[in-house]
């Protein structure tokens, strides 16, 4: 395999093939858009981060002394409008899928590289229109926009925050359209489809849900922004709407994007779990299909958020119902990851610590979900903190720890650098410890009763929200020692070779960082994907020298 | 690298086949995101029928059928010379293709032009939504047929627009012979888009136009 060399015998790679602003904002490269969006979706983050330190800092005594009410509905839309629509949504797909499906399948780039970078443009368009209106003073829906207050009674800047989540749609649905063509027509020759590694299993299966699940909150937006602007009636009651058809439109997309932003992550973990076991994964295609059914399913249970919203009690029945059924899927992956790690080589790398937390957070929110379909339960806890903690153990112990996870896991891959070990372990270890402290007493308080979205509460619940928010700082360290050591390891970190964790997949067989065009030669695959024990039905490999890596690389620094 | 890669052909396909199959398979599945998007309004268009089916029998019996049903005439004459582009695309006659197109244009704008004059009445009837929306009639809730009318007939019309603001930048390329029969993606992509935005048009011509003949209530 001949390697690239510039006029002073340095390794040419998709970094420092071409220099200057240019070269990145004008970028087909599908590498360069992936660290692009890591900016974008790294300053949302932390944005939406901060809108958090406001609701738990008001939080922590009963009185609102803090804030004014009605800033404090402001602080949570806009953490929930940030966070979901500009952090988790686009987070995984467009960063680690962006980077890796085409390294994974052995193709040169995306289906349709200016799509991509459109996408790119499209996403941080629409993340202004919503810091326009952040800046204007914000809106108080909520980042559900129910009806008619969305549509009649709100004066904060509601079309405008929703016209920056419609545009956003674009280039979600632009990057799953991108992700299912390349899947299907880019695999390198004799890539089938259940040789594919587990995370293109799960992008797949993402991009499914974004491909039909969006226009549908389009639309609906569309509508909230006619009748806000034209004041007619399409959801209000006085002119003859029906409020209630809003919530089933907006749920209709809005519960499928919790699998959005599950799925990648899921697909995260199958990968981390595999590499660090050494072993192949167990329940391959059980797995590829949960993805699949997850995907499916979630289509069926938009119901379960509106047991409360006069549906009929039979319809809360078939929701409930389906919405339990989700847990098979989800609990075959949990079950087939645990027995993956049975009798394997495990070892506790920081990736694998962040797939560990996935586990164990992501059952309890799953777990807790399971009670949230069940009618009575939820009658009991709607609305309250309960709801507050199960999704945010989803999202944040879910979606978030695999992202990190990920990104620590093909951080070496993307820049061609490591980071330090030690802190690595330690932020990922603080993250951990930081999320429970700050979220299991919102079970406590939820349960108890506590309602969701006020700024005051009776005074016996200070003891549990106290802790939430000292755990919500703890949280906070933890995100930001991440951000400290992966901008310090672009210049001062020591160099990854092609394959620090001596795992198995096509990115791992190309260098680090990766060629402007991934592969000086195009592989012909015929092995199995995560061929780490001897005796599974793994090719020979031979053609493109692949072969089990035995070797990992030292990862501690050594000021080289 | 030399770049040995044919005209045509982007650097990341291997093949003409793998670049066309690609664009097309691209397209429908953007399109498939086109249908759910106008789902979600036929979903609205369906509950709310149900709910006022009376009102929504006056409502469309305000509208002009003879201006509707010229405009489905003119929309199927503009696939027709559509599908005549992409097969002269196929067989490499490339002014023939921009010569189609123009003729998809012309029949695009001759619908937005019809569109326009039955916008212009509905609007002088004071049957457009909103607070000034005036109903002489005894039926409630027809204000709701008109919401659903203009928005479902406004997005078609914007997604005309739209088509024909790419036709725009796809004739003069095509009059220069930029589209071969190995690479005219572009040509065949924009055609399934115009299918596309014909077929909801005939969905909507009798949910919206025929209703009020058919139904007796």
């Amino acid at each position: 395999m001949s390697e690239s060399v510039d006029t002073f015998g340095r390794r040419l790679h998709y970094l420092n093939a071409d220099f200057g602003v240019k070269s990145w904002l004008l970028t087909r490269d599908h590498k360069r858009i992936a660290l692009l969006y890591l900016i974008s979706i790294t300053i949302f983050f932390a944005l939406g981060g901060l809108m958090a330190v406001g609701i738990r800092l008001e939080l922590a005594t009963p009185q609102g002394d803090l804030v004014q009410p009605d800033t404090y509905n402001r602080l949570f839309t806009m953490h929930g409008v940030l966070m979901i629509f500009f952090f988790l949504i686009p987070s995984i797909p467009a960063v680690l899928g962006n980077f890796l499906i085409p390294l994974m399948i052995g193709a040169k780039d995306l289906a349709f590289p200016k799509l991509n970078l459109a996408s790119w443009y499209i996403y941080n368009i629409a993340g202004f229109f919503t810091l326009w209106a952040v800046a204007q003073g914000g809106v108080d829906t909520g980042w559900t926009f129910y009806t008619p207050y969305s549509t009649t009674y709100s004066n904060s800047y509601v079309i405008a925050t929703a016209l920056g989540v419609f545009i956003s749609g674009f280039s979600s649905i632009l990057t799953a359209v991108n992700f299912i063509v390349t899947i299907h027509r880019m695999r390198a020759p004799g890539l089938t489809w259940f040789r594919l590694p587990l995370f293109i299993w799960a992008h797949y299966a993402t991009s499914l849900v974004i491909i039909l699940g969006t226009p549908v909150i389009a639309v609906t937006i569309l509508m909230v922004a006619a009748e806000r602007l034209l004041h007619i009636g399409i959801f209000d009651p006085a002119l003859g709407g029906d409020p209630v058809l809003f919530q089933h439109l907006f749920w209709f997309y809005s519960h499928p994007a919790v699998y959005i932003m599950i799925l990648p992550s899921m697909g995260v973990v199958s990968e981390l779990i595999a590499a660090f076991t050494r072993k192949r994964i167990f329940g391959y295609k059980f797995i590829a299909g949960a993805s699949v059914a997850i995907a499916v399913l979630g289509f069926l249970v938009w119901g379960h958020h509106m047991f409360l919203s006069s549906q009929s009690v039979y319809a809360g029945m078939v929701f409930s119902v389906l919405s339990m059924l989700v847990a098979v899927p989800s609990a075959i992956k949990v079950f087939n990851w645990i027995a993956t790690m049975y009798k394997g080589s495990v070892s506790w790398d920081t990736p694998m610590l962040y797939a560990m937390g996935f586990i164990g957070l992501f059952t309890i929110g799953g777990l807790t979900g399971v009670m949230l379909a069940t009618l009575g339960i939820d009658i009991h806890v709607h609305d309250t903190y309960f709801v507050v903690a199960h999704f945010h153990y989803v999202m944040v112990g879910g979606a978030i720890m695999g992202y990190l996870g990920g990104l620590h896991f093909w951080w070496p891959k993307m820049t061609g650098r490591l980071y330090p070990v030690f802190w690595s372990k330690f932020a990922a270890i603080i993250i951990f410890v930081g999320f429970n402290l700050t979220f299991f007493p919102q079970f406590l308080l939820g349960y108890l009763g506590m309602p969701r979205r006020y700024h005051v509460y009776p005074a016996d619940f200070q003891v549990l929200n106290v802790m939430s928010s000292a755990g919500a700082t703890v949280l906070g360290v933890g995100y930001l020692i991440p951000l400290v050591y992966f901008v310090w390891s672009m210049r001062y970190g020591k160099r990854a070779d092609r394959n620090p964790w001596g795992a198995i997949g096509l990115e791992w067989n190309t260098g680090s960082p990766p060629p402007q065009h991934n592969f000086h030669e195009i592989p012909t695959v015929d092995w199995d994907a995560y061929g780490y024990l001897p005796d599974t039905p793994a090719g020979t490999g031979e053609s493109w020298g692949i072969a089990v890596p035995t070797q990992r690389q030292d990862r501690t620094q050594d000021d080289g | 690298m030399a770049d040995t890669h044919a005209p045509g052909l982007q650097h990341h396909f291997d093949s003409y086949e793998q670049q066309q199959e690609a664009s097309f398979f691209g397209m429908w599945v953007f399109l498939a995101t086109e249908v759910l998007f106008f789902g979600g309004l036929f979903c609205v268009y369906l509950i709310y029928r149900t709910a006022n089916p009376v009102a929504f029998a006056a409502g469309s019996r305000e509208l002009d059928i003879l201006l509707g049903g010229i405009n489905t005439a003119v929309l199927i004459g503009s696939s027709l010379t559509m599908a005549l582009a992409v097969h002269a695309a196929q067989v490499g006659k490339h002014k023939m293709i921009a010569i189609w197109m123009a003729l998809t244009g012309i029949l695009g704008g001759t619908f937005l032009g019809i569109k326009a004059v039955e916008y212009s009445h509905k609007i002088h009837e004071g049957h457009f939504p909103g607070p000034h929306f005036v109903w002489h009639g005894p039926e409630v809730n027809v204000e709701m047929f008109f919401n659903i009318y203009f928005m479902m007939t406004g997005l078609h019309a914007l997604h005309m627009i739209i088509g024909m603001g790419i036709m725009l930048v796809l004739i003069p390329l095509a009059w220069k012979g930029r589209f071969t029969p190995d690479s005219h993606n572009y040509i065949e992509g924009f055609g399934l888009y115009w299918h596309f935005v014909d077929i909801v048009w005939i969905f909507l011509f009798p949910l919206l136009y025929l209703l009020g003949v058919t139904s007796h209530v």
